[in-house]
């Protein structure tokens, strides 16, 4: 098993078909994580590929061409040939943690059945201590949570719970799609405080898959930025904050909601953005060229015509436009 | 804000009888709306922000009931009127766009003929005069005419929920509630129906507008009202609020949001309490850095600390003069 990356993307495409139409859902999508931990953001809006990004690395769904390699093995082979270590080692946190548990049974079991599955604990006796320890650990206290039923616990704590879980089973590799998005602010800052803890206490990396940009701001090492399928920008998040390249990054950040009233435009701002955005959305995929050639403000004939290509414009910075080439 | 008070709510209570007791929701809130401004009302999940709005709009069902307190819209009293005499005032004076409407759109009728069916079912409009409204209200808003020949699934989720605002204003109400109306949304997208919001503001609606999104809030009020516990904890401007938070829980809240440019975020420490059985003296004191006895044996009193600007708090009764018994 040796290789120099935890994750390796390569050429990857999903087509979906949907009432006969072909639908590109990831297209060449290329990238690694290197072996030492680190938070990943994959942004985007929906319909950007995200979800499906994070369930062809899950193992969850069959890339249509392209693969990936978890630390140098096809994760077809990993499923074949030892899918207990690859389902150890790789561990999803999803946005709904009511799904995740069945009603019925009491949110003890979603902790016991990690232990069980994965082989963590020897006995009984030292499965109750393993899950108090991680409780405490994330500040819960067990007899709050422990015995309950998943509609007792409100959403931030289920989510927390499988945080816990996912503490217990000490996996390399986390995909958290959406995890925060459904959860209370008083709570979310204190997910997302887990989540970096799993990198930096734990040593696991975290492919973190959201919409939001301040809370990729605030966990992320890189980003790479999804648009229609097509990786259009990835770069170090502080930098693509500072200094987005492509006018898709540009446009995200500038309409993110900003929780300071001072910092407060008026409409005319942002008219003639959302006035693209709208009639863009009407016009649908572009079928060649740019993905984002209907919403650029920057638009060139070249643009409709072909894909630019992914950039390397200085160390860790790529963008897919041709005002750089 | 100097607009008269067109929504007086006093001492609202909302409760919900279950087998395991009584749930008190809502639990004396008292505010009001004046004509022309954003009123933003903030809350986590569980805070009663939903349960108080259908309260006011007497939508509250079986189990749930109002269980005290006043709801005036000018000189009338919504809470003691008849039926009949209510549904001349919902919608046609105060329009309501309920959490998750955006997906309760009929998905076999075109959205020209819901808006119709909308109007007709509140006015004694022809036909003919309706369509002419539905366009109106859609171009009014910004969005294309074209939306009107389209069916639910051809449209995103901001643009459906921009449908659903577009109906809500048909009849040029003088107050919209809207509960929730971001919830699950892209940053476009949201933006988009911030922008909406605000050309209604223009136009001279009056908006009550319920989130627990504080970037939101940030972006669109005018005054704000947090309510922790089915109680209002803090009342004032935006600017207010946000510069200078008052009460111990809206502090923590301003400092748990995420934002760009924020590199350690706190969150609030512990979990939301039960409407079954709220904590004794302070609702907030067993996650509040500064309780103090008084504050786990006494309910703090609502403090007026200038005009307009009220705190639920101890910490600032005594200045104001009130001591605990």
């Amino acid at each position: 098993m040796n290789s120099d990356s935890l994750i390796e993307v390569t050429n990857l495409s999903k087509v979906f078909t949907e009432r006969g139409r072909l639908i590109n859902a990831l297209t060449d999508v290329s990238f690694k994580l290197p072996m030492e931990p680190m938070v990943l953001a994959i942004l985007g809006e929906s319909g950007a590929g995200k979800s499906t990004l994070a369930r062809i690395v899950l193992g969850l769904t069959e890339p249509t061409s392209g693969d990936v390699k978890y630390k140098g093995i096809s994760i077809r082979e990993w499923l074949k040939r030892d899918s207990f270590t690859f389902r150890r080692e790789v561990q999803p946190i999803f946005q709904d943690p009511y799904a995740v548990y069945n009603p019925s049974y009491r949110v003890d079991r979603v902790l016991e059945l990690a232990v069980k599955k994965f082989k963590i604990a020897k006995d009984r006796r030292e499965t109750r201590e393993l899950i108090n320890n991680v409780l405490r650990s994330i500040g819960l206290r067990p007899e709050d949570v422990l015995g309950r039923y998943p509609h007792q616990l409100s959403g931030g704590e289920r989510q927390r719970l499988l945080i816990a879980r996912i503490l217990l089973i000490k996996p390399k590799l986390v995909v958290a799609d959406e995890p925060v998005s459904m959860v209370d602010v008083s709570v979310k800052a204190t997910i997302l405080n887990h989540l970096r803890e799993l990198k930096d206490k734990y040593g696991a990396s975290v492919l973190y898959i959201t919409h939001e940009i301040p809370t990729a701001y605030y966990i992320a090492d890189e980003a790479i930025v999804l648009f229609y399928g097509y990786v259009v920008e990835r770069a170090p998040m502080s930098e693509l904050v500072e200094k987005p390249l492509h006018p898709y990054t540009q446009e995200l950040i500038k309409l993110v909601p900003n929780p300071d009233p001072n910092s407060r435009k008026s409409l005319n701002e942002y008219l003639a953005t959302l006035d693209k955005i709208a009639k863009a959305a009407e016009a649908g995929r572009p079928s060649k060229g740019c993905p984002y050639q209907n919403r650029c403000p920057f638009v060139m004939p070249k643009c409709r015509e072909n894909l630019p290509p992914l950039i390397q414009v200085n160390g860790k910075h790529y963008v897919r436009c041709f005002l750089y080439t | 804000m100097s607009g008269e008070i067109i929504l007086n709510v006093e001492g609202l209570k909302v409760y919900y009888r279950s087998i395991y007791g009584l749930y008190r929701v809502v639990d004396g809130v008292s505010f009001n709306v004046r004509k022309g401004e954003v009123l933003s009302i903030a809350g986590e999940s569980g805070s009663g922000k939903s349960s108080m709005v259908e309260g006011i709009l007497r939508l509250i069902k079986p189990p749930g009931y109002i269980a005290g307190g006043k709801v005036y819209y000018r000189n009338i009293d919504l809470l003691s009127l008849p039926e009949d005499d209510l549904r001349r005032i919902r919608w046609v004076k105060i329009s309501y766009v309920p959490q998750g409407s955006m997906n309760s759109l009929n998905p076999v009728l075109n959205i020209r003929e819901q808006f119709i069916d909308a109007i007709l079912d509140h006015t004694t409009m022809t036909e003919e005069e309706a369509v002419k409204l539905a366009l109106e209200s859609i171009t009014a808003l910004g969005l294309p005419p074209e939306v009107l020949r389209m069916y639910p699934h051809q449209l995103s989720g901001g643009m459906r929920q921009r449908v659903i605002i577009a109906m809500a204003s048909a009849l040029k109400p003088e107050l919209m509630i809207a509960d929730e109306p971001i919830t699950a949304l892209d940053v476009a997208m949201v933006r988009s129906v911030i922008e909406t919001f605000k050309l209604l503001r223009e136009k001279g609606v009056t908006l009550m507008v319920v989130s627990h999104d504080m970037a939101f809030h940030a972006e669109l009020g005018d005054r704000m009202v947090i309510l922790y516990a089915g109680q209002i904890v803090e009342t004032g401007t935006i600017d207010e609020v946000y510069s200078e938070p008052l009460h111990p829980y809206t502090k923590l809240l301003l400092q748990s949001i995420p934002r760009i440019g924020a590199k350690e975020l706190k969150g609030i420490p512990g979990v939301a309490p039960s409407p079954l059985n709220w904590p004794p003296g302070c609702r907030f004191h067993p996650r509040c850095p500064f309780a103090m006895d008084i504050c786990r044996r006494e309910e703090p009193p609502e403090v007026e600390v200038k005009p307009g600007r009220r705190v639920k708090c101890w910490l600032y009764a005594e200045k104001a003069g009130v001591t605990g018994k």
